[in-house]
């Protein structure tokens, strides 16, 4: 099956010779959650537009679903949809005249009263636009972006501005998304939201793709140490350094952190045991994506 | 960051849209194809909704609806409708108000078109309406027309407000040529659609917009034969006059209106500027 999105050597230069965009290529797959994942200025929104046609690359190739999204827009309406980043509708239009509007670029009959419940908006059908909240203004967005039923959504930094309650249902939402068959392009800062969505990510740093694969590929690519931690009154750990894969043994308070590779859980688990040495919350913590990036970047997400 | 959208608009590419959705042939010369089945629709759609946003913002019903009406109530007050007089050599021998009932259709006209369009225009521009649109691959085309669609519209009840207040409150004759007044009305608002249309183009904000037009609004109804008739204006006023749309608007309403005439020079003025303004605010509007 050929891949929903194709960019290859994508190029944009802004005038006065920003180079937003470098050299970006990745494919994107039908029925994935893909991710963008890059710290703001790193060319992810500008790789994006390019991606929806809103924005004319100064080199490389663009196909969506088989089409140049800048050429042939015309065939693209209503199998793309998009949440924007800084767009608006005007003050007092209201929620269910946006939706209607929206749903008459789709060709056929679209039930967007069935969105209008499912993103909660209910409620507001008869509020402006100008009333909503930033939440409810985020739902409606993506209610528009899903109401031509698009074969491939772009979502950026959506849940950027929502409390954490509001940003665990969006996450259930955007992963129903995916499993009624659309296909989601996520753009995100957030690391724990590519990681729990995700099916594939490339991370951008400076207007390029760095690194692209399932987070937990990143992760065992390029962070494979995971630390074993537990609280033990014990004074002497320098023999947890002959554990099988222990790398590094560190005492951080009443905690005790073993870093390592392999089974490390079950090698330290068994050490102590055979010491019959006592200690409560032994655990592990796997390397996130968050210090994948690290690794990969040398810089914080938020720099 | 310099922003550097992509969309300048392609008049040529608007029209009718094909029966059919799904892959279809590339428009020929390659231009982006623009038209789709919901074209219309939306067009449509985009036009009932701009004018309910119209009607729920007071300040654009008052300068459309309620201020022509009410300066057509200070001069209906001042000079009344009776022909002869001191009137004799003003208002082209006719009454007073047989003389501005068709000026303030024009003014009307001019109302909808340099106060309310820039302001929408460039509010949605710069405030990411278009951007949200265009997201959503809404023709550009339609975003425009439904704006003039609208504005013709609100002109036309605006024009028959003040018509039925000159009617009912002083007399005022009827149309000699409903027909040629209809046409000129069509043809002023189109005119004064393009004028808003190319403000809204090329302000950067909608308060630099509203302040242009504001300004173009109250010079072209003070000097431009709407309210002080060109019998009393000094030269200096008649010679700037020559110069502002109204001015055209005015004598082409008034010889529809009063004699059932067509003034040629006027309605070829106001299609030159239709045609220039039109065709200058589709080649600089640009997607936000």
């Amino acid at each position: 099956m050929p891949p929903v999105i194709t960019v290859e050597h994508l190029r944009k230069v802004y005038s006065h010779h920003v180079v937003a965009v470098d050299d970006v290529s990745f494919e994107v797959e039908k029925g994935e959650i893909f991710g963008l994942l890059g710290s703001n200025g790193a060319g992810k929104t500008t790789t994006v537009e390019c991606v929806q046609g809103l924005r004319t690359p100064t080199g490389g190739t663009v196909r969506v679903l088989g089409k140049d999204p800048v050429h042939h827009a015309g065939d693209l309406r209503g199998r793309m949809g998009c949440q924007l980043q800084e767009s608006r509708l005007p003050d007092h239009m209201k929620v269910w005249e946006a939706l209607d509007l929206f749903a008459a670029l789709a060709p056929g009959i679209v039930e967007w009263q069935t969105l209008l419940e499912q993103w909660g908006l209910a409620e507001k059908r008869n509020a402006s636009f100008a009333n909503l909240s930033g939440g409810q203004r985020q739902r409606l967005f993506i209610a528009l972006a899903l109401v031509s039923s698009p074969e491939v959504v772009f979502l950026d930094e959506m849940t950027t501005g929502l409390d954490p309650a509001a940003r665990r249902i969006a996450w259930d939402l955007i992963e129903k998304i995916r499993d009624r068959g659309t296909t989601v392009v996520l753009v995100t800062h957030f690391m724990d939201e590519a990681e729990r969505l995700c099916d594939r990510v490339a991370v951008v740093d400076k207007g390029r793709v760095i690194a692209a694969d399932t987070p937990r590929g990143l992760v065992v690519r390029y962070d494979p140490l995971e630390q074993v931690v537990f609280t033990c009154e014990m004074p002497e750990i320098a023999w947890l350094n002959d554990v099988p894969g222990a790398r590094s043994v560190t005492r951080r308070g009443p905690r005790v952190v073993v870093e390592g590779t392999g089974p490390l859980l079950a090698h330290v688990g068994a050490a102590l045991v055979q010491r019959d040495l006592a200690c409560e919350d032994l655990r592990v913590i796997e390397p996130s994506l968050e210090d994948v990036f690290l690794t990969l970047t040398g810089h914080l997400v938020e720099d | 960051m310099t922003d550097e959208a992509t969309g300048r608009t392609a008049p040529a590419t608007a029209g009718p849209a094909p029966a059919t959705a799904g892959p279809a042939p590339a428009s020929p010369a390659g231009r982006p194809r623009v038209s789709h089945p919901g074209g219309l629709k939306v067009l449509f759609k985009l036009t009932w909704i701009e004018l309910k946003l119209f009607l729920r913002e007071p300040t654009t019903i008052v300068f459309t609806f309620a201020f022509p009406v009410v300066l057509m109530f200070v001069l209906g007050e001042v000079f009344g409708n009776q022909p002869g007089g001191s009137n004799e050599r003003v208002f082209a021998g006719t009454g007073a108000m047989n003389y501005y009932a068709p000026a303030y259709i024009a003014v009307v006209a001019m109302s909808v078109g340099v106060i309310m369009l820039p302001a929408r225009l460039t509010d949605y521009r710069s405030g990411g309406v278009l951007r949200r649109f265009r997201a959503s691959l809404v023709p550009i085309w339609a975003v425009l027309g439904s704006q003039v669609l609208a504005a013709l519209v609100l002109g036309v009840i605006g024009s028959v407000l003040v018509a039925a207040f000159a009617a009912i409150f002083y007399s005022v004759h009827f149309p000699d040529s409903l027909a040629l007044l209809a046409a000129g009305f069509v043809l002023c608002s189109a005119a004064f659609a393009a004028i808003g249309t190319l403000l809204g183009a090329v302000m950067p904000s909608p308060r630099a917009a509203q302040g242009a037009g504001l300004m173009l609004f109250f010079v072209m109804l003070f000097l431009s034969g709407a309210s002080v008739p060109m019998e009393v204006m000094s030269n200096t006023m008649v010679k700037i006059g020559d110069f502002l749309p109204l001015t055209y608007g005015v004598d082409l309403l008034q010889a529809a209106w009063s004699g059932g005439t067509w003034d040629w020079t006027a309605a070829i003025v106001l299609i030159g500027i239709a045609i220039v303004a039109g065709f200058l605010s589709l080649r600089v509007y640009r997607w936000g």
